[in-house]
């Protein structure tokens, strides 16, 4: 059974239909990439998912559990964090008072120190800029601090909303490779993205989303090669 | 001439522009006219010669502060530059006033004026040309003076002229503490003699900057910071106790509004402060407060219940936090300035609801509420303001206790993640509808405990004692002390609430001080003057990215 599970959602922004009867699922241990470009309805999903958008029609189920009655802040006590678009750290406060913010469902202090100490490996760049307040970070330090921060509430499976926004080249692949890292250690993975040929490049399976619809979805190797796809978010003619 | 190589004389006429400007409107309003007769320290300077003299001396202060190191005395140049600048300005002014008539247009350049500008005497223009040359080169040499010894001199001054001003209130309270003779040794017909300045003013100075040595502190016996804070809170607490004894009636008075605006400034702290909800219509809880203790407590026909303040007391904490969750409920959806409208509109309708013909019959419309009976303890009706002191401390104590507990706690972080990013604390798992809800819900209770003990304290309540200015007042105090911050709060209430009342004799300029306070205050120092540490952080994040390079 599908970890994750989208069944036919329709999200609208008051009048206008964002979302188009969206299904896509999400097994244990997946990296599943969902792409598509600018107003195609990657962050609505994800919002709608997360439960800040409340579809009108259509269900989202973890595990088998309709998520509908759940307010947004409860998903975290379901296993669900979501890194939103933006990176969205607490610019005011240091890079180790965000990540235990993070940790706002943990009432296990030993256990809120362990994490630390981990996401403090996994980011040595933010262990040395522990002090330091979040909002002077660079833009990849950020993302990173997003991510940590997300991690510690130990999610099963993690929401990334578009890590790659704003970053340069060589960051977004030290931020792919840390995906995929983070996956390898047990960490179910949705990602949208707009870079498709990275998002693709680790994931193990792909949804193309198009003004609110999905118009294709495949093993992430196959939608590299498919032509639709080359052409229209690759770049190759 | 070596010394005059690559001096900058760019922003020289900026400075002698508003310099001149600021000297020239003191007169023209009619301050200088207004403070010509009254001594800061007897015989020696008015209040008139501050005002004219004191903008020369800054503003070259800051122009000599702009000279590059090692080339100090490039900064004596441009003070000499700015203090002739405004000099000539000044008495061209004079001239022109003698000359022609302006009066029909200033009506306050009066011949008084032009009296006190020039010093009393005849060709008092030369004197007063010299003067202002002579104040622009002390504020130019105060650049060239190390930081430590400036400082010591300026908190020095500060604090004697601080005292000046206020010297009819301490003249009063020295006599009925230590008879006439030892006050009017030292202050004489509202102004300080010159030796006890002199002394307050080397005492202040010389501690001052021994402090800044660090060479006080070592004196004594050395203390563990523990041990350091306890005798510390011993000594406040029983400073505070002995107060109202030491302050007699009227400063006890002043300290209790002050009091109760702290007790606002806490609550509306929590709100604005913490969790970053914009509220502008404050005083709506406070005025429910207040009516909730008169309905209750009055023994006029108004009176609903006539129970003793003690038990209703809670209860209007009670009804005011309540009608905070009520106000609450329909702008959660809301954020920054709608939020801001919205509450404004909900003051002005508890306002205009207390007008109302509608509640007339209830709450007594514009006639108001009387006969609300002060506390009593046993027999004793707390009546003078030594008394009612008491029972505001006992509300202010109880809640400093409470927000500092509270900020502390894990509702303090959820409020603080709300202001951040409400997307990001709703995805962390922060219930936003509760968090939002517990802000305003405490924060009208402390306004309301406000509102209760002010209507006992003024024994009767009308509707205009609760208009949009009080809201206004209380963020703005805030602000100015430093949002988010405890102490800040209480630094705010005593100088916006507790120097206007203690500055009366100053008439309508002290708000024209207040407006250039808040003015200054948001341009240079917008964190307040004790702000917290996160807030600092925020207002400052650029400079240390600066540094950090």
């Amino acid at each position: 059974m599908a970890m994750l599970e989208v069944n036919n959602i329709h999200t609208y922004y008051d009048k206008i239909h964002a979302l188009k009867g969206v299904s896509l699922h999400v097994d244990q241990g997946e990296i599943v990439t969902l792409i598509g470009g600018n107003g195609a309805g990657k962050t609505t999903t994800l919002r709608t998912i997360s439960g800040l958008l409340k579809p009108r029609e259509g269900s989202v189920k973890l595990n088998g559990e309709d998520l509908a009655k759940y307010p947004a802040h409860e998903l975290v006590y379901k296993g669900v964090s979501m890194v939103p678009e933006g990176r969205g750290v607490f610019a005011k406060l240091t890079v180790e008072e965000n990540i235990e913010m993070g940790a706002y469902i943990d009432n296990d202090k030993a256990r809120i120190e362990r994490n630390k100490e981990s996401a403090f490996t996994r980011f040595p760049r933010l262990k040395e800029r522990r002090k330091q307040v979040a909002g002077t970070l660079s833009g990849g330090e950020q993302q990173m601090l997003a991510i940590a921060r997300a991690l510690m509430a130990q999610p099963k499976l993690l929401l990334l909303d578009e890590p790659s926004m704003g970053l340069a080249p060589i960051l977004v692949d030290g931020i792919f490779d840390t995906i995929k890292e983070i996956n390898q250690d047990g960490t179910t993975v949705l990602l949208v993205e707009q870079n498709a040929s990275m998002a693709l490049a680790i994931a193990h399976r792909g949804y193309v989303l198009q003004t609110g619809e999905i118009v294709l979805s495949d093993k992430a190797d196959k939608l590299a090669k498919n032509e639709t796809v080359q052409k229209a978010y690759l770049g190759i003619d | 001439m070596s010394f005059l190589k690559n001096l900058d004389l760019r922003k020289l006429p900026m400075q002698l522009l508003v310099a001149s400007i600021i000297t020239l409107s003191v007169s023209a309003i009619g301050m200088v006219e207004l403070f010509g007769g009254r001594f800061v320290i007897t015989g020696l300077f008015t209040m008139a010669q501050i005002l004219f003299l004191g903008p020369t001396a800054f503003f070259a202060y800051r122009a000599a502060q702009e000279a590059p190191a090692g080339k100090k005395w490039q900064g004596m140049i441009k003070a000499l530059l700015l203090g002739v600048g405004v000099g000539l300005v000044m008495v061209v002014f004079v001239w022109l006033a003698q000359n022609l008539d302006v009066r029909s247009i200033f009506i306050n350049i009066s011949p008084r004026l032009i009296n006190i500008l020039t010093f009393e005497h005849a060709g008092g223009a030369t004197t007063l040309f010299i003067a202002l040359v002579l104040s622009a080169l002390a504020g130019g040499a105060l650049a060239l003076v190390p930081d430590k010894l400036r400082n010591a001199l300026l908190v020095g001054a500060g604090v004697t002229l601080l005292v000046g001003l206020l010297s009819e209130i301490l003249a009063e309270r020295l006599r009925s503490l230590f008879g006439s003779q030892l006050s009017s040794a030292i202050i004489a017909s509202k102004a300080l003699q010159v030796v006890p300045a002199a002394v307050l003013f080397l005492l202040v100075a010389g501690i001052s900057y021994m402090r800044q040595s660090g060479r006080i502190g070592k004196v004594g016996p050395t203390l563990k910071p523990s041990q350091t804070k306890i005798v510390r809170t011993a000594l406040i607490s029983l400073l505070l106790l002995v107060l109202p004894m030491l302050l007699g009636s009227y400063l006890t008075e002043v300290t209790n509004n002050i009091g109760l605006f702290f007790l606002m400034g806490l609550g509306l702290n929590i709100v604005v402060g913490l969790a970053g909800l914009l509220d502008l219509g404050y005083v709506a809880f406070f005025a429910i407060g207040a009516y909730t203790m008169a309905a209750l407590t009055s023994t006029g026909h108004l009176g609903l219940a006539g129970i003793s303040f003690w038990v209703a007391l809670p209860i209007c904490v009670a009804v005011a936090a309540m009608a905070g969750f009520i106000l609450g409920m329909p702008v959660l959806r809301m954020r920054g300035d709608y939020l801001a409208i919205v509450t404004l509109g909900f003051g002005e309708i508890i306002r205009i609801l207390a007008l109302s013909d509608l509640m007339k019959p209830y709450i007594g419309g514009a006639q108001g509420i009387l006969n609300i009976p002060k506390p009593m303890v046993g027999e004793l009706a707390l009546i003078r303001p030594e008394q009612m002191y008491y029972v505001i401390l006992i509300g202010v104590a109880i809640a400093m206790f409470m927000s500092t507990r509270v900020r502390d706690s894990q509702i303090g972080r959820r409020w603080m993640a709300m202001r951040e990013d409400e997307d990001v604390a709703e995805a962390m798992g922060i219930n936003l509808v509760n968090t939002k809800l517990l802000a305003f819900t405490i924060g009208a209770g402390f306004s309301g405990l406000a509102g209760a003990i002010f209507a006992s304290k003024l024994g009767s309540i009308f509707p205009h004692s609760f208009n949009l200015l009080i809201s206004i007042n209380v963020l703005s105090l805030i602000i100015v002390g430093g949002l988010g911050s405890i102490p800040g709060t209480l630094v705010g209430a005593i100088i916006l609430v507790g120097l206007p009342e203690l500055l009366r004799e100053f008439a309508e300029f002290r708000w024209l001080a207040y407006g250039v306070l808040l003015v200054t205050m948001m341009l240079n120092r917008p964190e307040g003057f004790i702000p917290s540490e996160v807030i600092k952080r925020e207002l400052h994040a650029g400079d240390e990215a600066e540094q950090a390079g």
